[in-house]
């Protein structure tokens, strides 16, 4: 099986300090560290791996520095690594990021994609999905549990707010992973060892040629408005009903108090 | 010259600072405690290649160099001086002389499953009768030419890992007459007939370490177990306490490094007359003292990691080494305790234990004396 995870280093957030006279983010000497669920992606990957045997190619959009986050990858248990590095992609929200990420992994044989829910800097939790569209594949996001017997389909758990779906998917596609998924191994030691001297690929513009309109800062769409830190979300309430007629009495009901109908 | 780790010592570092914070830190206060052997932390050890570091690829390890390897010590320290001293006496005591002094056969027939962890190693050359005086060995081998095996009768003391360790370095007189130049190493079995381990030792410190007598009665070896050759024991025996002594400095470097940052972290917290006490100058001089002599400590023991990796003699930059990091350790230590105040005493933080744990980085693997009689030797030439 081919496996590519996708995996984004970013601010060790746990360690930022905040600024207490300009209020802001003392960013200066925080160290990088692999995203969270990224990480429990390429842990999943690398669970494949010693059960079935897997080639697995890690990938990253970013600047040179997050060779460091590849290699952590590749002391892990990995097999390959690209870094998609341009000074052309800068700039770039989620959609160029998916459309570049999609111009490389193109270039990939690849039986599952695997990429983390959300990354701790952004909290989008947009790209994964979005590669997966570009692609054409079939996507499960917010997996928590992954189960593979070796045949052709993958047993997924899938969380949603109230409980997980059970769901079976085809190959190939692509899964976004929670970091609750799982706890990552360490570097292995003897990787580690001779990671430094490991290949990283660099994958340029002209290396994977995509559409220069649609990356960078020309390809982003969004634009920040401000930001600001969200309000707390109530929790959902569950409803138990016997059968759905009462079920959608409650709904209705519980509508007509609201006014929304 | 350059002062600065490699990114692959950097690297290494920070695995093993992830490592030690989560899956060693959170049972230290407890295997001292209850002086337990952290057997589960060995197996975590395992999945991660902790048990072959500096040793070369073709016998299993990870063919790393020897600053990896006191890093690994130095961190596992830092949070448990127990962890840190199994690993120090595996990889310094228990395999590094079948590494140097093995003929290719033993190499090959132990190495591979020590590297993995699955067998750990020990070393006897205490006795009751002898400790820094090695040439009084009461433990004899006798070979028997009818078998062509050594027959082996005696007991050593205070051996670290006993009881978890499979594989042993024993030290044996040959030739009573010859003095030290009787004494000859062997590689015991922990399976072998007549060969038991006495119970654990109570100590003052490093309580979750497996510190036992060995007990041989007519333990019969074959020919082929004997290390290096009849009569090479003494020099088996120092060579490798050369290196083991950048284990021990590496373990009390560690201790005191990890007593100085709780120290930090708490005295940042702790008020008293209405500021914290970190905010008093006394606090502050003894903590600038202290990281000084850190720092020296660790100049001092990556100096001597790095003559020993690029083959150059080392014997007395070890002894420096481990005589200064233990000194200042239990320095640190104590320091450390008398900055936590009462709490400092109590046995609900991690301080009193690195002080006790650092005691015996003074005494074992050659005493702070005998640290002084190599380096005042060696000046004296």
């Amino acid at each position: 099986m081919d496996i590519t995870v996708l995996v984004k280093q970013v601010p060790n957030t746990a360690e930022i300090r905040i600024d207490p006279v300009k209020n802001t983010l003392i960013r200066d000497g925080v160290p990088s560290i692999i995203n969270p669920d990224d990480k429990a992606g390429l842990e999943e990957a690398l669970k494949l791996k010693d059960q079935f045997g897997a080639t697995i190619t890690v990938v990253s959009m970013g600047p040179p520095q997050a060779q460091l986050a590849l290699r952590e990858a590749l002391a892990m248990g990995a097999d390959r690594a690209i870094l998609v590095s341009d000074r052309k992609f800068g700039g770039a929200d989620t959609l160029a990021t998916s459309t570049t990420l999609v111009a490389a992994l193109k270039q990939l044989k690849s039986d599952l994609i695997i990429a983390g829910r959300q990354a701790i800097d952004g909290d989008t939790a947009q790209v994964g999905p979005q590669v997966a569209e570009m692609l054409d594949i079939p996507q499960v996001s917010y997996v928590q549990k992954l189960h593979y017997d070796g045949k052709q389909t993958l047993q997924i758990q899938r969380l949603v707010e109230d409980g997980y779906y059970e769901l079976e998917v085809d190959f190939p596609c692509l899964i976004t992973v929670l970091a609750e998924a799982n706890k990552p191994r360490y570097m292995h030691i003897h990787n580690l060892v001779d990671v430094f001297s490991r290949e990283i690929e660099i994958w340029d513009f002209e290396r994977i040629k995509p559409d220069v309109n649609q990356i960078g800062l020309t390809g982003s769409p969004t634009k920040v408005k401000k930001s600001y830190t969200k309000g707390v979300k109530q929790s959902g309430k569950i409803v138990e009903a016997a059968n759905a007629e009462e079920a959608a009495e409650a709904i209705v009901t519980k509508l007509q108090e609201l006014f929304m109908i | 010259m350059d002062f600065n780790l490699s990114e692959t010592h950097l690297l290494f570092q920070q695995m093993v600072r992830d490592f030690a914070e989560n899956e060693v830190k959170p049972i230290a206060h407890e295997i001292d405690e209850e002086e337990r052997f952290p057997i589960e932390t060995v197996e975590k050890m395992r999945k991660c290649g902790f048990f072959g570091i500096n040793v070369p690829k073709q016998y299993g390890g990870a063919g790393g160099d020897q600053l990896l390897y006191t890093i690994a010590v130095e961190e596992l320290a830092k949070v448990c001086g127990t962890t840190s001293i199994m690993l120090s006496a595996h990889t310094s005591l228990g395999m590094a002389p079948i590494l140097e002094f093995g003929t290719e056969e033993q190499k090959m027939r132990y190495l591979p499953r020590m590297t993995t962890g699955e067998w750990l190693g020990g070393f006897g050359l205490t006795e009751a009768a002898a400790g820094t005086d090695a040439a009084g060995q009461q433990t004899v081998a006798i070979f028997d030419e009818t078998t062509n095996e050594w027959i082996i009768n005696g007991s050593k003391l205070f051996i670290t890992n006993a009881g978890q360790a499979h594989i042993y370095i024993i030290f044996a007189m040959t030739d009573k007459s010859k003095g030290t130049k009787g004494i000859t190493a062997f590689i015991i079995e922990a399976d072998r007939k007549g060969f038991s381990v006495g119970p654990k030792e109570k100590k003052m410190g490093i309580r979750g370490s497996a510190t036992a007598e060995l007990i041989m009665q007519n333990v019969r070896i074959p020919a082929e177990n004997l290390l290096g050759k009849e009569g090479m024991g003494f020099k088996v025996a120092m060579m490798t306490l050369d290196g083991g002594r950048i284990g021990v400095a590496a373990q009390a470097l560690g201790l005191a490094s990890g007593a100085l940052e709780s120290t930090i972290d708490y005295v940042k917290g702790r008020k008293q007359f209405g500021r914290s006490i970190a905010q008093f100058q006394n606090t502050q001089f003894q903590l600038a003292d202290m990281h000084t002599k850190v720092e020296a400590a660790r100049l001092l023991l990556y100096r001597a990691s790095m003559r020993k990796q690029a083959k150059l003699p080392y014997s007395t930059d070890a002894a420096m080494a481990k005589l200064f990091a233990s000194e200042i350790s239990m320095e640190v230590t104590t320091k450390a305790v008398q900055l936590y105040g009462g709490y400092g005493y109590s046995r609900e933080y991690p301080v009193e234990r690195m002080m006790r744990d650092a005691k015996i980085t003074e005494i074992y693997e050659g005493t702070s004396e005998v640290q002084r009689m190599v380096i005042s030797g060696a000046i004296l030439r």
